[in-house]
């Protein structure tokens, strides 16, 4: 268990810069997650922490410890890397065992170890096979067995689910978050799938073409995107963004005119003049299904998905661009080619600057005053 | 009638396979007129050649095991022959093949003109085995060659030469030798391209250092080509023959200290015409040279571990 602190940290290959400064703290027994598009860096920061990739400028802090200059074989942290990386001349055993080998562990302590780490995983059946005579969720749970018998400071995860299918992967994704429970260590966990950052982090990191975009906690960061990216990133489907311009500015609150004639009234606590650019974002599961004398949109359906406990429906507002997406609970019989009525609430609705900042909501300052 | 159709059109078919392959076929007659007349004849005569007398004048004579009785039990000639050349096995062997894994292991590493350099360290393997050079290196090392005159500089007696030395002259065929690491280097390069990346990281986040890396992760990932390389390159070294020739002008000298098992084999053979025993001595190599091949593919099941995950 130990903490990390990432200050300014900067990567470049070349000319090209790939890493713009990064500050993070993480503390212990953490699990944090850096998600993010592909190629916004995440791997190269993960790798970065671990040592494997050296750094251009800034500082990490491991434990107190500068760990510039420490190369990652003495660093003691422990990585799960995306392609398993299991030595394939080495039984399974021998594949937990060698790190433990390394350190010169004492032989019962490494036995222990092995055994406990295989229980864990329910891996004990393969121990005297070959990596190439298992299956892929059995070489994953080597690999992240690897990682436990070293009892490592620190668990790095480089999007260790990707080459799983569907299944396997929620079912590791949910004995992963229970390892973390079990294990209390820090954890810091890459991927590009939204979903698997809400549902295991403790604290997200969403990055963008190498700058760290927000940092909270998922329902943080659902509730409060910081900006157009992350209000796009997180959450599935994603939120409706839709182009508009201040109508109209009262205390506390703001006219929106969205689609050329839609009037919507958002509370925001910033000051906005009239005929400034916005940009309304809802997210597909606050729209209401309203009584026509209620409603204050018109959505012109395009198709409908029904999944059962829930339906989406795939539309546009008369005059606007930007397609909607509307998730509603439960099953509902929409023909497409209708016109469905909605209504939003005042407190669910987010509002964008012309720079893609996210306002923040009158409510919100509200209730922190 | 039914079976004459059939019969007729197993014809058929035989014809239209030969016609589309005709073309094939007759580009591969040379080679195999090459391979019955030029190979496989002359292997199996000196088969039976090593049952007999035989000074190519004369027609050969039966002898029974007369030839294998001479060789093992009064043949003192045969005797240092096969200890000059598994001497030169034991030694050029190991050499080559370790400096051939130290460059690989340093072109790996480096980035910038990679290719050239090992150009560059190939190009001893293109002409180093050819009789051009090993004139070349008569000249080098022979009586007044010029490191003869270099040691004199130095101020040794003249006449040190170390070709001329009973002592030294078969070391310096295994140098020359050694030398020529150029294919084996290839191939050990390639080897280590085909070691993937990660392996190396997952070994370094276990805390591995260089060397514990190189002797746990390097070398059994290459062992399918070590295997390999030691095959050939053992295989090479029995047959090892044109140095030896041309730096002892033929003779095996100075005091059969570089008489190779083949160069003997060549003057039973062709300067005292005793074909008979050559076919025999010919037969006894390829014996050792089998079992030497087997041997180290028996052994293979105990170090060579063959990566099929991908
Ligand atoms: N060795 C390298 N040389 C040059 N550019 C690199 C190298 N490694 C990664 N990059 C670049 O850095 C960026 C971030 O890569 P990476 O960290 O792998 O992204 P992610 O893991 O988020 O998909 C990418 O644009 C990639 O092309
Ligand atoms: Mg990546």
């Amino acid at each position: 268990m130990a903490d990390l602190k990432l200050m300014s940290v900067r990567k470049s290959y070349g000319q090209v810069d790939v890493i713009h400064g990064v500050d993070l703290e993480v503390n212990h027994g953490e699990f944090v997650v850096f998600v993010g598009p592909s190629g916004c860096g995440k791997s190269t920061l993960l790798r970065m922490i671990a040592g494997l990739e050296d750094i251009t400028g800034g500082d990490i802090i491991i434990d107190g410890t500068y760990m510039n200059d420490v190369d990652a074989t003495d660093r003691g942290l422990a990585m799960v890397f995306q392609s398993y990386a299991l030595y394939p001349h080495m039984t399974v055993r021998k594949n937990l065992s060698f790190g433990l080998e390394i350190a010169k562990v004492p032989r019962d302590e490494i036995e222990r170890r092995v055994a406990e780490a295989a229980r864990i995983l329910k891996i004990e059946d393969y121990l005297d096979r070959h990596p190439a005579k298992l299956s892929g969720g059995q070489r994953q749970r080597v690999a992240i067995g690897r990682a436990i018998v070293r009892e490592p400071k620190i668990f790095l995860f480089d999007e260790p689910l990707s080459n799983l299918d569907a299944e396997l992967r929620v079912a590791t994704r949910v004995e992963i978050a229970k390892l973390h429970e079990r294990l209390g260590a820090t954890m810091i966990y890459v991927t590009h799938d939204q979903v698997e950052a809400m549902t295991m982090a403790d604290k997200i990191v969403v990055l963008r073409n190498g700058i760290v975009e927000q940092v909270g906690a998922p329902l943080d960061l659902y509730n409060h995107p910081a900006n157009l990216f992350v209000a796009g990133f997180i959450g599935s489907p994603k939120m409706n963004l839709l182009d508009g311009h201040v109508a109209d500015v009262r205390p506390g609150e703001v006219d929106v005119e969205i689609a050329g004639n839609i009037r919507v009234s958002v509370p925001v606590a910033h000051r906005l003049a009239k005929g400034d650019a916005v940009t309304l974002g809802i997210r597909p599961e606050h729209f209401l299904r309203a009584g026509a004398d209620a409603a204050n949109l018109k959505l012109t359906v395009d198709f409908v998905e029904g999944l059962g406990g829930e339906t989406l429906v795939y539309g546009a507002l008369p005059g606007a661009s930007q397609p909607v997406i509307v998730k509603l609970d439960g099953q509902h019989r929409i023909e497409n080619g209708t016109s469905l009525s909605l209504a939003m609430q005042p407190d669910q609705m987010h509002l964008f600057d012309s720079n893609g900042r996210a306002l923040q909501r009158a409510s919100a300052t509200a209730a922190a005053a | 009638m039914a079976t004459i159709t059939s019969t007729s059109s197993r014809w058929d078919a035989f014809a239209r396979q030969w016609r589309r392959g005709r073309s094939g076929y007759m580009f591969l007659i040379p080679w195999l007129i090459g391979f019955f007349a030029l190979t496989l004849g002359p292997a199996l005569a000196s088969l039976y050649l090593a049952f007999t007398k035989y000074d190519i004048l004369t027609p050969p004579v039966f002898t029974g095991l007369d030839n294998f009785r001479y060789m093992f039990l009064q043949d003192y000639r045969f005797r240092q022959a096969l200890q000059v050349t598994f001497t030169y096995v034991l030694w050029s062997v190991p050499l080559k093949l370790g400096l051939a894994l130290l460059i690989a292991i340093a072109l790996d590493k480096g980035t910038r003109g990679v290719d050239l350099y090992r150009a560059i360290f190939y190009l001893p393997s293109l002409i180093g085995g050819s009789v051009a050079i090993a004139v070349l290196w008569r000249q080098l090392f022979d009586r007044d060659g010029l490191t003869d005159q270099l040691l004199q500089l130095l101020g040794w007696p003249p006449g040190t030469s170390i070709l001329n030395n009973p002592d030294h002259a078969l070391k310096t065929l295994i140098v020359l030798s050694v030398w020529q690491f150029g294919a084996p280097m290839v191939i050990f390069l390639a080897g280590l391209r085909q070691i993937p990346q990660d392996l190396h990281e997952a070994a370094r986040m276990d805390g591995a250092k260089t060397m514990q890396r190189f002797f746990r992760i390097t070398l059994p990932m290459l062992a399918p080509v070590i295997f390999f390389n030691l095959i050939m390159q053992t295989i090479d070294a029995f047959k090892a023959f044109t140095q030896a020739f041309v730096v002892s002008a033929g003779t095996g000298g100075p005091i059969d200290s570089t008489l190779f098992y083949t160069l003997y084999l060549y003057q039973e053979g062709f300067a005292f015409f005793r074909m008979g025993y050559a076919s025999a001595l010919a037969w006894f190599l390829l014996i050792i040279i089998a079992a030497f091949t087997a041997l180290t593919f028996l052994s293979a099941k105990y170090w060579v571990h063959y990566d099929d995950t991908r």
